[in-house]
């Protein structure tokens, strides 16, 4: 048993974050994008419906997110789950926006879903992300209608009959959740130890570090469970893993808002974008209900 | 990630399992938990069918997932847990097997493998709890002897002990980590009177350990003198690493007979409680999860476990509480029937956020030495 990440996912992990870090770096990241200038003309949730960077969407084309578990000899680079979870993880850390779980299960299957040339939507549950963005849409969008998206970097309309749950984008959707388990404690830590009051930083205080502290035992434990599903592909190891790691992600998120105090609160800290991001995702594969009913039925057979 | 085993663990497995089906019928009824000798003589004979079938020191020699494997196989077939030998087997013996001569490793682990000699553990005093450096049970120098003088508590098993692994200050000048050494104590000497404790659950599991000019031969000092405060960590470390595997696997058993009861006592139909039995199954499989996890971060860095085990401990100690809080859910107002079962188990539960380092002692080693954030002043 050596379950612990391989060199070469290590590998493949770094580049993602790299390519995602370049995207950030060159001025065109889709914070920036979204918010122009700090508060001018950003009014609130819904105010402009987000907009997808048809670049962005061919740069991780490129890069292989959307084909690369698709074989070779179908242009992907025959990588599994496990692969897949950790780069998805790492576009969940950077938030980056678009229906990327619908487009990388669409690869394949949809002409230039694979290359990032299209854009792939589809209902999940009773919701819709991105389908005004989608130049193809899959599953159950009729009757759509749309909703002042909570998330300001992801657009959400409702639809009349819920859609059928696809574990794998269950399991990529616990990748992303994770992602942003981990970027909240990082973020969180890194204030905590700059910011001073009563003449320390505020995370030589027990209350403050402890909260730190209970952030990374729920992101870790979501970690185990999230990589063992990926390993595993099993239906109720997947529930398990999208329960803990929704868990993280959200109270991570909250305990992170927590920690930044009154920056916290506003709009131009980074942090309200990962908790409604969390809050968003959360609501996928059926929500937290239909995971815990599946796992009770696993307990009685 | 990879969580199959190889070729060699499965075997490993089947043989256990195996053996384990031929052994345990053999074992002589429990005994009753307040009758200490005969739990000694339970434990003891235990060790010694482990030892005749080749597994007394699967905890110090074998690798991280062989040991894995044994506890997880062990606990699901029943077998006893490792009782009066725990401190022997995962607290003094793995230390002395560390830092102690060739004499010493020689006097005192053979009978521990055998199943002839119980330890118990000397570390914690009335004034010494979390903060564990500020003991301050006294040793002097007297020839070649130490002279012991102080209280240590919390001592399980101490009334049926041979040897007792025990931190004495033996320079009070110097910082209060660098003047303790470790003894072996033998629980025979002149001197020592043990108190039991009786714990909430009504059992008498631990004792106070009265020390009062007792004489250790210096041949019994581990590690340098003054230096017991390091030889205590490896110890220590030992102890949170696969220490919980056996109880991961246990509590995973029991929520699959919570469900079972709930389905026949009619619980089964509250969708509240049933949502939450499912929760708990997510966050068991997730601690055996991470369970592998560490196991296999321990096989890749040379057997040392890692920061891992705070980690899993703050969350698994919470995690049982929980369980056996869903099972007085169950059982409703039978929940306060000790006749009950997990309700004793709930009762001893609660010690589990606060044995082996307190969950805040364990948050403040996760924020200072994994996160980074400064000590407090």
């Amino acid at each position: 048993m050596r379950f612990q990440l391989s060199g070469e996912q290590e590998d493949l992990r770094g580049a993602v974050r790299a390519a995602i870090g370049r995207r950030a770096a060159s001025g065109s990241s889709w914070l920036v994008a979204q918010f122009p200038a700090p508060l001018s003309g950003v009014a609130g949730p819904g105010a402009h419906p987000p907009r997808l960077d048809r670049g962005l969407w061919r740069e991780f084309g490129e890069l292989g997110f959307f084909s690369m578990r698709l074989s070779e000899a179908d242009g992907g680079a025959g990588l599994g789950l496990p692969e897949a979870v950790l780069a998805f993880e790492e576009a969940g850390r950077a938030l980056v926006p678009g229906p990327l779980i619908a487009t990388h299960l669409a690869a394949g299957e949809v002409p230039g879903a694979a290359e990032g040339e299209v854009v792939v939507a589809a209902a999940d549950g009773r919701l819709v992300e991105w389908l005004d963005e989608a130049d193809v849409v899959r599953r159950g969008a009729e009757g759509a209608v749309p909703m002042k998206s909570v998330d300001p970097l992801t657009s959400l309309h409702r639809v009349p009959a819920p859609a059928r749950t696809d574990p794998v984008a269950v399991l990529l959707t616990a990748a992303e959740q994770l992602g942003t388990a981990t970027r909240v404690c990082e973020l969180a830590v890194q204030h905590a130890r700059t910011r001073e009051q009563f003449g320390q930083p505020i995370g030589a205080f027990q209350a403050v570090k402890h909260l730190c502290a209970q952030m990374l035992v729920r992101a870790e434990v979501a970690r185990a469970a999230v990589y063992a599903a990926a390993v595993t592909a099993d239906r109720a190891d997947i529930a398990a893993a999208r329960l803990l790691a929704d868990e993280a992600a959200e109270r991570g998120a909250r305990d992170c808002l927590q920690v930044h105090g009154g920056m916290g609160f506003t709009w131009e800290s980074e942090v309200h974008l990962h908790l409604k991001r969390a809050w968003v995702r959360a609501q996928r594969g059926g929500g937290a209900t239909e995971s815990e009913e599946l796992l009770a039925a696993d307990l009685a057979v | 990630m990879d969580l199959s085993y190889t070729p060699q663990e499965e075997e490993f497995r089947a043989r256990l399992r195996e053996w384990l089906g031929k052994a345990l019928p053999t074992l002589p009824a429990k005994p009753s938990p307040q009758d200490w000798p005969a739990r000694r003589a339970y434990d003891l004979g235990w060790q010694r069918m482990l030892y005749e079938a080749g597994y007394a020191d699967v905890h110090w020699d074998a690798s991280p997932t062989i040991r894995l494997i044994f506890l997880e196989e062990t606990e699901q077939a029943g077998a006893p847990y490792v009782g009066a030998n725990f401190v022997g087997l995962l607290h003094a013996g793995p230390t002395i097997a560390a830092e102690g001569t060739p004499e010493q490793r020689a006097r005192w682990l053979p009978p521990v493998l055998r199943g002839e000699e119980v330890w118990c553990q000397g570390f914690s005093e009335p004034d010494a709890g979390s903060d564990l450096a500020a003991l301050r049970t006294r040793a002097w120098r007297d020839g070649d002897d130490y002279v012991v003088r102080g209280s240590k508590i919390w001592t399980s098993h101490a009334e049926v002990a041979d040897w007792c692994e025990l931190l004495v200050r033996t320079d009070p000048e110097a910082p209060k980590h660098r003047g303790i050494s470790w003894l072996a104590l033998p629980m025979d000497a002149p001197g020592i009177t043990v108190r039991p404790l009786r714990t909430l659950a009504g059992s008498a599991e631990f004792a106070e350990v009265f020390l009062d000019d007792v004489r250790v031969p210096v041949a019994n000092r581990v590690g340098e003198e003054n230096d017991g405060w390091r030889v205590t960590m490896v110890t220590l470390s030992f102890e949170r690493g696969t220490a919980f595997v056996g109880e991961v696997v246990a509590c995973r058993r029991v929520l699959g007979e919570l469900a079972a009861e709930a389905r026949g006592n009619g619980r089964w139909d509250d969708p509240v409680l049933r949502r939450r039995l499912g929760r708990l199954n997510a966050e068991f499989r997730a601690l055996w999860r991470l369970t592998q996890w560490n196991v296999s971060e321990a096989e890749a860095s040379g057997g040392v476990p890692g920061v891992g085990g705070s980690v899993f401990k703050l969350r698994y100690s919470h995690a049982r509480q929980e369980l056996y809080d869903a099972a007085a859910e169950v059982l409703g107002p039978d929940s306060l029937d000790l006749d009950r079962p997990w309700m004793p188990d709930r009762l001893s539960s609660l010690s589990y956020t606060i044995a082996a380092g307190t969950s805040q002692i364990q948050r403040n080693i996760v924020g200072e030495r994994v996160l980074g954030l400064p000590k407090g002043r």
